[in-house]
């Protein structure tokens, strides 16, 4: 291959990973407080809509992503409410979830279905750094939000790994018990981050209704947030990970799309269930090696703690 | 204000929470539509006259129900061994796509053999498309929630392929469908209405499944492994080989919802077999307490949900509403649960007795 079909599938692989991303470091924040949230799915198809109908009403792309963080939130809430609250089976309402969103989302987005964005998210170069070759046209040749997930990679890994506040989260995660004797709450830690889960995958549905392809359509997300599931497992709970296998994710999702118009034989039906079957295969490999060794789920991830049965 | 541990869950709760969960649900909808500028009330009595004011609506909710039954059904037992069973729609649709193959194949054989010859093959692919992700999950514990619900966008893709490219229908205009089935590869309808024997079927399947689940060795296997693994591992009963054989079953079981779909209703193969009821039936198992006689009742209500939301689009309501309500049902079910299972004390001292 040239240089340039290299550079332009490696931009592609980006820019279709950047939904991915934002989605899966809102799981990675949810799951490591200890609860699983299997919504994100529904929660970024409402965000993609809230995002699209504020960006159409008001014009203002960044107005849209600000809709989107707050519906996705909100959703989050819910989840929240009804699993550290009423203690709820986190799967079974995570589902709820993910139905109640596809619902909301078709239902909201009836009207807009093909209509035009007059201002999205478009391309911004960056000043020198896009002058480097190979590097430069592939990662400082984006919108916005693509810059805006590069700062949020190493903030979040900071902010995990290297804060009081990220050890309490993960504490919260690991061993709620002993986070509580210490003075932690575990529900408000769990609501939280449960809500800052919520936000990030609202912003990844913003992504594609307002950059990735400015429009709405009914399901657009196509699976896109159970793949950001998956790519939690990947990436251990480590959003530098996180980043690695979204773009991974995001070249196979480019790549098909790529040998569809260079023509190659095969049919665009089997191309499509590219990212599909390789999210098993990933799955599968991630979890070998999580069990050789390597690092495993937070350990209280989908229990309810009950402080009296502590 | 504290919640305590009920000894055991009153009976009546387990029905009157989830109805009571249902009608607050509905308010919620309501208040939903309210706020989005349309009538509740006349989009309620719209919905409700569509799947139960008439004969004809009637027989809608009950077609509706008939594949909401049975992958009902299949995710029920896989629920019971505490194994997430979310790929019923891809089951349901190599259900589909190998019972059509046989119709399309075998044009001329009498019904006889051929309907036989259909269920077995929609029984084998969409046992087939179950057991896949079982056998990640048995030997390595791969989680089976993302396995199943990736290989339903496989299935879709697949079975589109098909209606789109090999299997297209040369008379049929261009549109994705394949050639009608011969009489013979037709399920039997009851009079003139389009209930098809598939209901039949799906009786008589949950009769079986609360049989087996109740006296057979096997169905109290299933049980206890889905109680505690360690429990069930020590009384020598292999869990790899239970885990295959449940997610099998439970594919096959909503195979068998595509095959009737293909055979009874659609008589073809086309790209409105993937609707969402594989879905749907995870919230009616979870309604139903993974009960098969309930599972059979609660369907008909969905059915009717479905029904009723057809009828919605004339009015210009967006038909997605109904799964936005089914999706609050299960919110408030999830959340009313807590009533079954724990009392509520208002003070917080505890009280005594009980």
């Amino acid at each position: 291959m040239e240089t340039t079909t290299i550079i332009t599938i490696c931009t592609a692989a980006i820019t279709a990973g950047t939904p991915l991303l934002f989605a899966a470091l809102g799981e990675i924040f949810t799951e490591r407080s200890g609860i699983i949230n299997l919504g994100v799915e529904g929660m970024m198809l409402v965000g993609a809509v809230t995002g699209f109908m504020v960006a159409f009403l008001t014009a203002n792309p960044w107005l849209g992503v600000m809709a989107a963080m707050f519906a996705g939130g909100l959703l989050a809430l819910i989840h929240a409410a009804l699993t550290v609250t009423l203690r709820a089976n986190q799967v079974v309402t995570g589902l709820a979830l993910t139905i109640f969103g596809t619902g909301l989302s078709g239902y909201l987005g009836k009207a807009y279905i093909g209509q035009p964005l007059v201002s999205s998210f478009k391309s911004v170069k960056i000043a020198f750094l896009s002058d480097i070759p190979i590097v430069g046209p592939i990662f400082f040749n984006h919108d916005p939000l693509v810059y805006l997930s590069f700062i949020l990679v190493p903030l979040a890994w900071y902010y995990i790994y290297r804060t009081r506040m990220g050890l309490n989260l993960r504490a919260v995660g690991e061993n709620p018990g002993s986070a509580d004797s210490l003075g932690v709450s575990v529900s408000f830690t769990r609501y939280l981050y449960t809500v800052v889960g919520g936000m990030l995958a609202g912003v990844g549905g913003a992504y594609l209704s307002l950059a990735y392809a400015p429009s709405w359509m009914e399901n657009m997300t196509a699976g896109r947030g159970w793949i950001a599931v998956a790519l939690v497992i990947f990436a251990a709970w480590n959003p530098l990970y996180a980043m690695l296998g979204a773009y991974m994710f995001g070249g196979i999702d480019a790549l098909g799309f790529r040998m569809q118009l260079m023509d190659v034989q095969v049919s665009a039906y089997f191309l499509s269930m590219l990212p599909y079957l390789c999210t098993i295969l990933v799955l599968i490999i991630a979890t070998r090696r999580s069990q050789t060794g390597g690092v495993g789920a937070p350990r209280a991830l989908g229990v309810y703690y009950d402080r009296e049965e502590r | 204000m504290t919640f305590e541990k009920r000894a055991d869950a009153s009976p009546a709760g387990n029905i009157l929470v989830p109805l009571f969960s249902v009608v607050l649900a509905l308010l919620t909808g309501a208040v939903f539509l309210w706020l989005s500028g349309h009538d509740p009330a006349r989009a309620y009595m719209t919905m409700f006259k569509g799947a139960f004011g008439s004969g004809y609506g009637i027989s809608e909710t009950i077609v509706k129900s008939i594949p909401l039954m049975l992958c009902a059904l299949g995710v029920a037992i896989a629920f019971k061994m505490k194994l997430w069973n979310i790929g019923a729609e891809g089951q349901l649709v190599m259900g589909a796509v190998g019972a059509t193959w046989v119709a399309l194949n075998f044009p001329d054989y009498p019904a006889l053999v051929l309907i036989p010859a259909m269920f077995i093959m929609g029984t084998l692919c969409g046992g087939i498309w179950g057991m896949l992700p079982a056998i990640p999950r048995a030997y390595l514990g791969v989680n089976e929630i993302i396995t199943t619900l990736m290989l339903n966008y496989v299935a879709i893709l697949w079975m589109e392929y098909l209606v789109y490219g090999p299997w297209r229908d040369p008379q049929g205009f261009n549109f994705p469908l394949t050639a009608a089935f011969a009489d013979a590869a037709r399920l039997p309808t009851f009079g003139d209405s389009r209930v098809h024997a598939g209901l039949l079927i799906a009786v008589v399947l949950a009769v079986i499944i609360y049989y087996g689940m109740k006296h057979t060795r096997w169905g109290y296997e299933v049980k206890v492994i889905g109680e505690s693994e360690t429990a069930a591992r020590y009384a020598g009963m292999s869990i790899s080989k239970n885990i295959i054989l449940v997610m099998m079953v439970s594919g096959a079981i909503a195979g068998i919802a595509g095959m009737a779909e293909v055979s009874g209703l659609m008589h073809r193969l086309q790209d409105s077999i993937s609707v969402g009821y594989g879905y749907t039936a995870i919230i009616i198992a979870w309604l139903s307490h993974l009960h098969p006689g309930a599972i059979i009742a609660v369907s008909i209500l969905f059915g009717g949900l479905e029904a009723g939301g057809y009828s919605l689009q004339t009015t210009g309501i967006p038909a997605a509403i109904v799964s936005m309500l089914q999706g609050l049902i299960l919110f408030f079910v999830l959340g009313g649960q807590i009533l079954t299972r724990y009392r509520i004390v208002f003070n917080s001292k505890k009280v005594g007795g009980n």
